[in-house]
């Protein structure tokens, strides 16, 4: 009996260590953001208005609650105060490049779980080599290859493709080429994690009834890389919205994205509140996706089983 | 009931008739000529030369690595021989690849489309042949049919019973009506009874469609049963190739005796060989050993006598002719099977022998047991003589 209770002890523990750090570290800053996102800009310290006074007993409360309000939502859902654009373009700029890295990812992914068994490590390892280095290095990397005494427009007109050097940095171009670069591993490993625990006999039988190779690859294996697909573009999806490095170091003065929107309004403008609420929205608008992914994971896991 | 007599008593007629391979008119519908495959150093195939005729169930027996499997997929086109040719109703199959052949394969793994469901699976092979769609419909209801799973058409494979889906696959691999049907070891993955009822099933299948099954196998039980033809495959040459009964009544080596079934293969020395009747002699048993058989070999040569356990006879009296063709030893084992008894008995040499009797009325006391002295007999004609 002891046995038994110390054992649901230890569970419970087990249990309870990531719900606490969950608590700790997601739910109590969300809530801190949120409060924020409530609150008027005031020229103090703390830059936000009202302060919970608990000293003043109930009244404190109910004071600090009638003067919250969401006036900053809107805002920021104006149009004219240019949010709303930045968040759709954030969107559709995370939206495109996830189809990019889609189809570099794939090949990619194909291509290592189709390679001999004993070469699988070694190109595993591969991609997830260039998370050595400093993500913000490799992102400065790449300011000295596109800026237009960089490498690649000097190694362009040394080779006399070009006369004059292309304007790639400072542009959207940069951007999907900083994203896709960057994110390919997230890409790639649930692509290939999909492909590589496919049965091979299955595009023998396909094969074998009549199927060709390459129609095989959209009937069979395509179909059953899906999770893989999902996963890997959800992964990249969600963290490319609110994306702030790339596009402030890559993009250019008109790239609009709503990570840049947020830091601006945070340490230009000095508002608290408006960025709070900025975030607490955008967290809203990758709740959808983030559902979906974690629905694909659960149909996954049953499937497993 | 009256049409399933008849039904039987025609697939009786053609069993009993049915030796293509005897007429020398017929031509074969699979011809393997000379086929060499390697694999690197390694020889998987060597120099295999097999025909097989239309509408013929056709077994590969072997061992594991024993080149089977290879032969199969060579047919289906997922391995290419590396010398020789392949033919299949006159057609030199070099360079065809897989989806071109009119040959379809049932995979050990059965290799089912887990994201379709039972009848998208077996429409799989006439929606590339661009059937027209109500065609396609009718062909599945029909196969569905035939492998008694019309209620499970929409459910996926990982809702299905190893039973069920073997089935699929048998259906999805008949769909197309393939001139020949490839079947790698189909029914390992199944339990014992289900496996024998399964065997049986196959066999009216193919009657019943006319079709040539070319099964690949490990199980010379399976193989026995369903297949007109054996071929025992060892090393990646074929070893003989005979209808079960010949292959366990005259196997042509020692390899072939003791691969199919139980045997007591006895190392002897020719004394005489007269017409069809040959005698040896060995050193356990004071008494030669008189085989009816022809045998080509001279006095003296290396020969081994085949016998297999039912064929001999045991009994506690010692019987009139001790002769020829006798052992006398005592009991050192006996395992009771039920339906039969499996007597080991030593021989004063150390020898032992394996002696198999049914068990014709209900037993209780047993007669014969350890350590009883018993003798050993056998009938001129239940031996074999190998000289390989």
């Amino acid at each position: 009996m002891a046995l038994a209770s110390e054992k649901g002890w230890g569970r419970a523990v087990v249990v309870a260590l990531p719900y606490l750090w969950l608590l700790a570290l997601f739910l109590a800053p969300f809530l801190i953001v949120f409060k924020i996102s409530l609150s008027q800009d005031v020229v103090a310290q703390p830059p936000y208005a009202p302060l919970l006074d608990l000293s003043a007993g109930w009244q404190g409360i109910t004071d600090f609650l009638s003067q919250l309000s969401f006036a900053n939502y809107w805002y920021v859902l104006d149009f004219s105060n240019e949010f709303l654009q930045a968040y759709g373009s954030s969107l559709i700029i995370a939206a495109i490049s996830t189809l990019l890295l889609l189809a570099a990812g794939y090949p990619i992914a194909y291509g290592m779980a189709r390679a001999p068994r004993s070469l699988q490590p070694t190109l595993l390892m591969l991609v997830i080599l260039p998370f050595w280095t400093s993500f913000l290095i490799r992102v400065y990397a790449w300011i000295g290859i596109l800026s237009p005494e960089g490498l690649l427009n000097q190694a362009l007109m040394g080779l006399g493709v070009i006369d004059s050097p292309l304007e790639i940095l400072n542009t959207d171009l940069a951007v999907y080429i900083g994203i896709v670069y960057s994110y390919l591993p997230f890409m790639v490993l649930p692509l290939y994690s999909a492909l590589e625990k496919m049965d091979m006999t299955l595009l023998e039988a396909a094969e074998d009834l009549g199927c060709p190779p390459w129609k095989a690859f959209w009937t069979i294996t395509f179909p059953l890389s899906l999770p893989g697909v999902a996963a890997g573009a959800l992964l990249c999806f969600i963290p490319a919205v609110g994306e702030f490095v790339i596009p402030d170091l890559l993009g250019g003065s008109d790239t609009l994205m709503i990570g840049k929107s947020l830091w601006t309004e945070f340490t230009v403008n000095r508002s608290w509140t408006v960025s709070s609420a900025v975030a607490v929205l955008l967290l809203l608008v990758l709740v959808v996706p983030i559902v979906i992914y974690q629905n694909i994971q659960q149909r996954e896991l049953e499937a497993g089983r | 009931m009256a049409s399933e007599k008849t039904r039987k008593e025609t697939i009786g007629a053609v069993r009993r008739s049915f030796a293509p391979w005897t007429d020398p008119t017929k031509t074969p519908l699979i011809r393997f000529e000379n086929v060499v495959k390697r694999f690197g150093d390694f020889t998987a195939i060597n120099d295999v030369s097999l025909d097989i005729y239309e509408r013929e169930f056709f077994a590969l027996l072997g061992p594991s690595g024993c080149g089977k499997t290879t032969l199969m997929r060579m047919l289906a086109g997922f391995d290419e021989p590396t010398t020789g040719r392949v033919t299949l109703a006159g057609q030199d199959l070099a360079g065809v690849p897989p989806y071109r052949r009119p040959v379809n394969m049932m995979f050990q793994s059965y290799a089912l489309f887990p994201h379709m469901n039972v009848a998208d699976n077996i429409a799989f092979g006439l929606k590339q042949d661009k059937m027209p769609k109500a065609d396609i419909d009718a062909r599945v209801e029909e196969m569905l049919k035939l492998v008694k799973l019309t209620p499970f058409a929409k459910r996926k494979p990982h809702q299905l019973s190893g039973g069920q889906r073997q089935r699929v696959a048998l259906a999805r691999s008949l769909a197309k009506r393939p001139k020949v049907l490839l079947l790698d070891e189909p029914l390992g993955a199944l339990d014992k009874k289900l496996r024998e009822e399964t065997q049986f099933e196959l066999m009216d299948l193919q009657m019943e469609l006319g079709m040539t099954f070319l099964i690949v196998t490990h199980d010379q039980e399976e193989a026995m049963t369903v297949a007109d033809r054996i071929a025992v495959m060892n090393n990646g040459v074929l070893v003989q190739v005979a209808t079960p009964a010949e292959i366990y009544e005259q196997p042509a080596t020692r390899y072939v005796a003791d691969f199919i079934g139980d045997v007591n293969l006895i190392a002897c020395k020719v004394r005489s060989c007269q017409g069809d009747q040959a005698v040896l002699v060995t050193p356990i048993t004071s008494s030669p050993i008189h085989v009816t058989q022809q045998v080509e070999a001279a006095t003296g040569d290396e020969a081994w006598v085949a016998i297999r356990p039912e064929k001999l006879r045991i009994t506690l009296d010692q019987p009139p002719d001790i002769t020829e063709n006798c052992f006398e030893g005592t009991i050192w084992d006996i395992g009771y099977l039920g339906d039969l008894s499996i007597y080991h008995v030593e021989l004063p040499c150390g020898t032992r022998i394996k002696v198999s009797q049914p068990n014709l009325s209900r037993m209780v006391q047993r007669p014969i047991s350890w350590d009883d002295k018993v003798w050993v007999t056998f009938a001129p004609h239940a031996g074999v003589v190998l000289t390989r």
